[in-house]
């Protein structure tokens, strides 16, 4: 039997997974979705019109750079359309249209591609971004209080301004705000953080579609609660502030969609967890601490350039080898170094 | 009660092609090569010359050592040639090739063994050595070799049905189509062993043949019928032993270190053939299906028939191919002829068009850690990735590189297409090279020294 054309001859598995880098950046997409819609909802369009000014300024300086440095084109892997939703959603819904790009390029240019472009930076561009913003604080801390807009077709027009939870909380006070419009979103705060409910629902999308696992989310969310528990401020309420605490700010979002960030977060599943509880305890310590109302970007910002040594302190047990046979052979070693010892000194 | 793996992928089975197909006899072809290399371990001499006349089962090739297994003519006809011809493995290989007269006259020792014979381990172990019985999931062990460097220390026997990868179907079939001469097959394989009872594990995607099987009273036969949930790499013998004890087998170890022994579904229906019927391993059940293949079939096939001869006989390709596979689409290797025979562990040939591999220009890792979550040996796959472009030995070591089963699951869940198996595969041989070198540098120094004593020795005895 002939054949018409010469075989591929690669070496084993020959099939994969349909998933790639692309549907799952899409699903991570599709997990904000429910978050961008409250955020148009409690500040109207505007919102729409600063995530797609950063969706597209991101996009933009990915395109443009490889172009410029002769590689090829990554665009179409999706990251950049997530870091520049994600870079959106930790604004204040009613900064400047020309906020986002700024932010876009130090997000996209100097943390992710001069480091080789996905998987290779070792900080959240989204945050890392957010943290450059800073540069311009009275933009990123007015936040528009929320329905504070005449009409939810206004974009770029004055909205009135608000104090946030997060206010509250730093200087030691239960807010005003209700739980229930806290859960919902009804309430001031950077566009895509505000509802704790559409975030949730986003996160049980990334779970269910095996995006990331409960680890991270679980960890951090359960460290923050367990903390705030026990050590309210002032005399507090404990289940009342640690409740406030879990939904007020960036938790949840920082929780479930930049502490998940593959390429900076640990991939073994102890990693996962000690980086969980690292992010977790250090977003109370700044909040409670810390003369920033908010702690956790910059908490996930100092876990992030952790990940390495959190990876490589966390291997798996070596399969075949239990826990029992490790610690003999490690006695024998260390008995072995003893005689040695005694041995050199005589 | 069965235990679970760790890790795991779940690839979509493409077992509906052919699992309802019966198995039907390939008619040989007009010209065989048989390869003296058929196993794993020592290759066989030739026993036969060129223009000597064979008959079908007669044995054609052995060898004296230990870890090696007899081949036998699988046709009758005349030896027109013993010359290196291409084999499965890439490789050139000495191979015999006879020219089939169509008329399939058997051997003599084509014959029943007595019922003494059948009961007696240490004949029984000869029978399978004899009709050169190997491992016929794909690792070609010499099952002989295996019964009896594994006698005293084994205490569980497993019959592997998994049948894990995709698309293959031949063990499913065997299963269905002869249920009880397996149960008898595997009975004496308990007998060999010197063990009580066996565990013939299945995944529940084969629910007909577990049924079947339950109907045929196994335990009469010292048979377990053990169902698994269907998840790859069941079927890896370290994953397979793991699901059915709890034990794992240690580093570098092999299964009778955990006391177990683990046997192919159809090498368990070759040792009922070699000892009911007394014909030896020239024959298996192959699976052709894949994309590109006009009909998917089970063909009964026998050794060293051409690829492209069994691929006409399933109506050619549908469309080119872009590969062909022998073996599943996970751990099978790729060919790049069709002038190459079958060999005993052939247990599916597949045909692709489709593009399965998903091959990209630029693979990339995003660090979502899918292989490390996929990886039945609890590795990291993708830092020993990097770990192997840089040549960096002291943490592949550390990392465990050599723990590696390559059965592809980090690279089948790889979302950026990375070819971390292949990468593995590239650091165990690089670490392999590398500590033989040292031992034979450290020998080499050795020696050296040895001499330069020796010599001073002798100087001074000249003084």
């Amino acid at each position: 039997m002939e054949l018409n054309k010469k075989l591929v001859v690669s070496s084993s598995p020959h099939i994969r997974n349909p998933e790639d880098t692309r549907s799952t950046m899409l699903d991570v997409i599709i997990a904000m979705v429910p978050a961008l819609g409250v955020a148009i909802y409690v500040f109207g369009l505007q919102a729409l019109a600063l995530v797609l000014v950063s969706v597209a300024a991101s996009v933009f300086f990915e395109w443009a750079y490889r172009k410029i440095m002769k590689k090829d084109s990554s665009i179409g892997d999706l990251s950049a359309v997530v870091t520049g939703m994600l870079l959106a959603f930790c604004m204040p819904a009613n900064a400047p249209l020309w906020l986002p790009i700024p932010g876009a390029f130090f997000a996209i240019v100097i943390v992710k591609q001069l480091y080789g472009g996905i998987g290779k930076n070792f900080v959240n561009p989204a945050l890392a971004g957010r943290a450059f913003l800073f540069s311009w604080p009275v933009l990123m801390n007015t936040f528009a209080a929320p329905f504070g807009y005449e009409s939810i077709l206004n974009i770029g027009a004055d909205a009135v301004t608000a104090a946030t939870p997060m206010g509250s909380l730093h200087a030691g006070t239960l807010p005003e705000d209700s739980l229930v419009n806290m859960f919902l979103g009804f309430i001031g705060g950077s566009l895509g953080e505000v509802s704790a409910l559409a975030l949730l629902v986003g996160g049980a999308y990334l779970v269910l579609r095996k995006v990331i696992s409960l680890r991270i989310p679980v960890s951090y969310l359960a460290t923050v609660a367990v903390i705030t528990v026990i050590f309210p401020k002032n005399g507090c309420d404990n289940l009342q502030w640690m409740a406030y605490n879990l939904l007020g700010g960036g938790l949840m979002l920082g929780a479930i969609f930049m502490a998940t960030d593959y390429a900076t977060s640990p991939v073994t599943k102890k990693g996962q967890i000690v980086y969980g509880i690292g992010c977790g305890a250090l977003t109370v310590f700044i909040r409670y601490f810390g003369s920033y109302v908010e702690g956790v970007s910059y908490a996930i910002l100092i876990m992030n350039v952790c990940v390495w040594l959190i990876d490589k302190v966390t291997l798996p047990r070596q399969f075949g080898v239990s826990k029992e046979d490790r610690r003999r052979a490690k006695e024998q070693e260390k008995e072995a170094k003893k005689k040695a010892k005694e041995v050199a000194a005589q | 009660m069965s235990f679970h793996f760790y890790g795991g992928v779940h690839p979509d089975d493409k077992k509906s092609l052919t699992n309802q197909a019966a198995v039907t006899a390939l008619p040989p072809p007009e010209q065989l090569v048989v390869p003296m290399s058929l196993h794993i371990g020592a290759p066989c001499q030739p026993t036969v010359a060129v223009g000597d006349t064979v008959k079908m089962g007669q044995k054609i090739g052995d060898s004296g050592a230990p870890v090696s297994a007899p081949i036998h003519a699988p046709v009758s006809g005349k030896v027109i040639a013993i010359e290196p011809r291409l084999h499965a493995n890439g490789t050139m290989v000495n191979s015999v090739v006879i020219e089939n007269d169509g008329l399939d006259t058997p051997c003599e020792t084509i014959a029943p063994h007595s019922e003494e014979e059948l009961r007696d381990p240490e004949a029984l172990v000869k029978i399978i050595r004899e009709a050169g019985i190997v491992g016929m999931g794909g690792a070609t062990f010499p099952t002989a070799f295996k019964i009896t460097s594994g006698k005293g220390k084994v205490d569980t026997v497993i019959i592997n049905g998994a049948e894990c990868e995709p698309y293959i179907t031949s063990d499913h079939r065997t299963m269905l189509e002869h249920p009880e001469e397996l149960l008898k097959g595997i009975e004496l394989i308990i007998r060999a062993c010197g063990v009580e009872k066996a565990t013939l594990a299945i995944e529940t995607n084969k629910q007909d043949a577990i049924d079947l099987l339950q109907s045929k009273d196994p335990a009469k036969y010292g048979v377990e019928i053990l169902p698994l949930r269907c998840r790859y790499p069941q079927g890896a013998e370290k994953q397979l032993i793991q699901t059915v004890t709890g034990r794992e087998v240690p580093p570098g170890g092999l299964p009778a270190a955990v006391g177990c022994a683990v046997f192919n579904t159809f090498t368990a229906y070759s040792v009922y053939r070699a000892c009911y019927e007394g014909m030896p391993a020239i024959e298996r059940v192959v699976t052709v299906s894949g994309s590109a293949v006009q009909e998917p079939k089970n063909l009964l096939v026998r050794v060293g028939t051409p690829l492209g001869y069994i691929f006409e006989h399933c109506g050619g390709f549908r469309k080119d191919p872009d590969k062909i596979l022998m073996g599943g689409p996970m751990m099978g290797n790729a060919m790049h002829s069709l002038n190459v025979g079958t060999i005993k562990g052939t247990n599916a040939l597949l045909a692709f068009c489709e593009d399965e591999d998903k091959t990209v220009k630029n693979p990339t890792c995003i660090r979502c850690g899918r292989c490390a979550e996929a990886c039945p040996m609890h590795l990291l796959p993708m830092y020993l990735y990097l770990f192997e472009r840089h040549d960096d030995y002291a943490n592949m070591d550390k990392y465990h590189i050599m723990d590696c089963i390559e059965c592809g699951a980090c690279t089948y869940s790889c979302p950026g297409r990375l070819h971390l198996t292949h990468s593995c595969r590239t650091g165990k041989a690089k670490m392999t090279a590398k500590r033989n070198a040292e031992k034979a540098a450290a020998e080499a120094a050795k020696a050296k020294a040895e001499a330069e004593k020796a010599a001073q020795g002798a100087g001074k005895e000249g003084k």
